[in-house]
């Protein structure tokens, strides 16, 4: 007979091993525990003995395969009465399954799973810790069986003058037509039930309800203390409350407690809340957002500069010939700010290449502009930023940021970005800690400008003063170059004339 | 060879264990890596009654629990069992101390003392039903006095050190004899053990195999000192063993057992020996441990050593070489048949063990969860995970 092996965890609570390499080959005869392969898991790297006596008959996985737990990876031929082979047909209980459905069955008890199906397959597990445990799998579970309440069960220990009168499953948990709450609800109806049969409905009491019939009431606006309960002893049901706020409703047409009588009233009247697919630009920024926080550790730091001289020297420009009709802002000047310091500081302007365990430092500048646009936050860059005048510099921001509105970016410039600058500014924001763009080692938060009373020339003056907020990645860039970086960018925003003791 | 009932009387224990202020001192050894048996002057004593039918024995023993820990290794290959503790290179520190006890001593002993197990005569399927998944412990102690192994590193020293409190209120002369590792000895539990040990002067015996490793700390990182020389703190005398050496081991064991026994009070012994082996089936030594080491403990093998000094003696015959071998793949046999046909617990089994009487609240919770598992679809399988498959 043919005896499937199957991989088993090696370690505790590995999901997956790679074969390295075969030690036998089809048509060759093993011994119980003869060394047939060599695997290598997340911890070791081990030696598989053959589970049984036999003729190999089939290698189903290659050398180099990443196997899962619980797939078949080796095929023999044994003799039937296989002997001290773990199939053998002695006790009844571990009779009819063989080696491999133990591995994976183990594995599902060491889950504490009680996994009353072997024939559902392998569940997918993924670790949750390096090396340690699996998730606990959402499928593969047994099926409930709905439950009978009162027929059986603990209502009948209760003694009989509180026990609640008789009636049908059917009357105390109506059909309901929302599959998805059903079993929520017929989960705790029945605790409810005795706890109110026992201590029985007093004068004053709070309508009888569920729990979730009064969370449905709460949510559709429904006082129960209107609402007739059809239940045993009054009790108000979930049907009674969408009853209730049919009848209650002109906009859902028939007085029916049914689906689409619920779902006209919460979209009809008042919406409490709003269930909006998670697709797009939202769920493209939420896993970078994600990969990013989760990833790279985050350092923040702030510094609050005079920005007085900056804002001067933007109104002489807008007055000049030369920039006459460009757009200059308080985000251009920082822009350049941050081009110069990066001339000094490149270890902001690096990546961090986990893969190869290599950290790349980019001597070019794409210069990412945080945007907001209807479709969401893209971060489109300006390629090869520190090549740019600032006048060129002036031109492509405002170009960048009136394509992104017009939701128009191409996607080569949403990609390749080396550093970012988010405005937060425009929104009379003073400071915040942005989270990185995937892949960039820092990101600079431009704060509004206000006019504040300010140390100038030890005296204090009504200045314009701005927050920087710089985030960076702590693996690529230490306390010192981010402080070193942002110490810079402040320099030149508070006095733009130290640009000529930087370049 | 059977447990040891003799090895009372005798002369008092050597001076040196007594007044353990040395540091760096010499490991007790009385059969060299080569086989030579060297004479000790005051630990030939304790071995002195050792025939050579008993040295065969010994052999045997050894020879066995290593197979029992290379079948166990290969069933949790085969995933038979969820995880496995290696003890390949300490099976002279386990025979040796295992068959110095006597039957009424009792055993308190970490995951790694297998061949102490089969000393007191465990069940083979026993030590085997908790790495399996199938029961939460293996035996009933009082079965074979050695209680099931303990898990949290150095809480059985703890443990030993109660029943050795019991045994003196109860005026008995048997021993509590707790096994550890060199790692366990930097546990507060450890210390605790000795300080209360000492204080009450109990019938306890701390044997420490120092193997070298806590997983992947090596010993010289854990004690600047030999380990044997912390007890001293505890005012608790100690000995330095050759921890490969099977008649070393067996006579330091007998002393601290003869010095518990006449109310002499704890003893540690220090058995120096070497985890040639993983910690665990989940473990790779490669990545945190220099071959070189490895290559030099495999030459102070312990079973090779007592097969180099049956050798000596002309004992080692291609029959008892065969006898040996037959035990061995026998019980290995016997173990794996014992694994493989083990049965799944049922669901409700999980209340059995837990209270010695009836208990109202446990029977609630097993009326409740009987209850739940009867709402799943099929009535069988509620009951029977096996009636599902």
């Amino acid at each position: 007979m043919i005896k499937e092996f199957r991989l088993p965890d090696l370690g505790e609570g590995l999901t997956e091993s790679e074969i390295l390499s075969w030690k036998v080959g089809v048509g060759d005869t093993v011994t119980l525990n003869q060394v047939i392969a060599e695997v290598e898991t997340a911890k070791a790297v081990v030696e598989l003995p053959s589970p049984f006596a036999g003729v190999i008959r089939e290698l189903h996985e290659q050398p180099g395969a990443v196997v899962e737990v619980g797939k078949p990876i080796v095929s023999f031929e044994v003799a039937d009465d296989a002997g001290p082979a773990p199939s053998g047909t002695g006790g009844a209980s571990a009779g009819a399954r063989d080696a491999g459905q133990d591995a994976v069955e183990d594995v599902g008890r060491a889950a504490g799973q009680a996994t009353g199906e072997s024939s559902a397959g392998t569940p997918k597990r993924e670790p949750n810790l390096v090396g340690y445990g699996a998730v606990v799998e959402s499928t593969g579970r047994p099926a409930r069986r709905p439950r009978t309440f009162p027929a059986a069960g603990p209502a009948d220990a209760l003694p009989a003058e509180t026990r609640p009168a008789a009636t049908t499953p059917a009357e105390i948990m109506p059909a309901d037509p929302m599959p998805a709450e059903t079993t929520r609800d017929t989960d705790k109806t029945p605790a409810v039930e005795h706890t109110a049969a026992a201590t029985g409905q007093l004068a004053g009491e709070r309508p009888r309800s569920t729990p979730p019939v009064r969370k449905l009431a709460k949510d559709l606006g429904v006082d129960l203390a209107r609402v007739t309960g059809t239940g045993p002893q009054g009790l108000i049901t979930r049907e009674d409350v969408q009853h209730f706020m049919g009848s209650q409703s002109a906009d859902a047409g028939s007085a029916g407690g049914d689906a689409a009588d619920l779902a006209g009233v919460r979209a009809g009247q008042g919406e409490r809340e709003t269930r909006t697919a998670i697709k797009g630009v939202r769920k493209f920024t939420a896993a970078a957002m994600v990969q990013s926080a989760f990833t790279a550790p985050h350092a923040t730091e702030f510094l609050t500069v005079d920005v007085t001289p900056s804002m001067e020297l933007l109104a002489r420009l807008r007055d000049s010939k030369e920039f006459a009709g460009v757009k200059l802002t308080p985000l251009t000047l920082a822009a350049k700010a941050v081009l110069i310091a990066l001339r000094r500081n490149p270890a902001l302007n690096s990546r961090w290449d986990g893969e190869n365990q290599e950290i790349v430092t980019f001597h070019y500048v794409n210069l990412g502009i945080a945007a907001a646009t209807p479709r969401g936050l893209t971060v489109p860059n300006i390629k090869d930023a520190d090549s740019l005048s600032l006048v060129r510099l002036a031109e492509a921001l405002s170009a960048l940021a009136d394509t992104a509105r017009a939701g128009k970016t191409a996607p080569p410039d949403l990609s390749g970005g080396t550093i970012s600058i988010t405005n937060i500014g425009v929104f009379g924001i003073d400071a915040g800690t942005p989270i990185l763009n995937p892949g960039e080692a820092a990101i600079l938060a431009l704060g509004a400008v206000r006019k504040m009373p300010w140390e100038d020339r030890g005296k204090v003056a009504l200045r314009q003063v701005m927050t920087l907020s710089l985030s960076f990645d702590h693996r690529l860039v230490d306390g010192e170059q981010g402080s070193r970086f942002l110490a810079d960018v402040g320099a030149i925003l508070a006095d733009p004339g130290l640009v000529l003791t930087m370049v | 060879m059977s447990t040891d009932e003799t090895g009372q009387g005798g002369p008092a224990a050597p001076n040196s264990a007594r007044h353990p202020h040395g540091q760096g001192r010499d490991l007790v050894q009385l059969v060299t890596p080569t086989g030579e048996r060297i004479s000790h002057p005051e630990f030939d004593y304790w071995v002195r009654d050792v025939t050579d039918e008993q040295l065969c024995s010994l052999y045997e023993d050894m020879t066995v629990i290593r197979r029992i820990d290379v079948e166990a290794t290969a069933l949790q290959r085969q995933g038979e069992l969820g995880l496995w503790p290696p003890l390949l290179g300490q099976e002279a520190a386990q025979i040796g101390s295992g068959r110095a006890l006597r039957t009424d001593d009792f055993v308190f002993s970490s995951y790694r003392e297998n061949g102490v197990a089969y000393c007191r005569g465990v069940d083979l399927t026993d030590i085997l039903r908790v790495w399996r998944g199938t029961a939460s412990s293996g035996w009933d102690p009082y079965t074979i006095n050695m209680a099931t192994p303990q898990i949290i590193i150095g809480a059985q020293t703890l443990h030993a050190t109660g029943y050795a409190m019991g045994i003196q209120n109860d005026g008995a002369d048997s021993v509590a004899v707790t096994y550890f590792g060199d790692g366990a000895t930097s546990e507060g539990d450890v210390n605790e053990a000795m300080v209360f040990a000492a204080s009450f002067q109990v019938p306890v015996v701390f044997f420490c195999t120092n193997n070298h490793w806590a997983i992947s700390e090596p010993v010289r990182l854990q004690s600047h000192i030999q380990l044997a020389d912390r007890a001293a703190g505890f005012g608790i005398p100690s000995l330095r063993v050759d921890g490969n050496d099977v008649l070393a081991v067996m006579a330091a064991t007998r002393v601290a057992l003869d010095r518990a026994r006449r109310g002499g009070g704890p003893t540690f012994i220090e058995a120096v020996s070497y985890r040639m082996g993983p910690h665990t089936t989940a473990d790779d030594p490669t990545r945190y441990r220099d071959a070189n080491e490895l290559e030099d403990w495999a030459a102070r093998d312990p079973i090779s050593r007592i097969a180099a000094l049956l050798e000596r003696k002309g004992l080692l015959s291609a029959e008892l070489q065969q006898d040996v071998k037959d035990k061995a793949d026998a019980v290995a046999r016997e173990m794996r048949t014992g694994c493989t046909t083990m049965p799944d617990p049922e669901p409700l089994d999980v209340f059995k063990n837990v209270y010695s009487t009836p208990n109202s609240w446990l029977d609630r919770q097993q009326d409740h969860y009987a209850r739940y598992l009867a709402t799943f679809g099929d009535p069988a399988g509620a009951v029977s995970e096996e009636g599902a498959r």
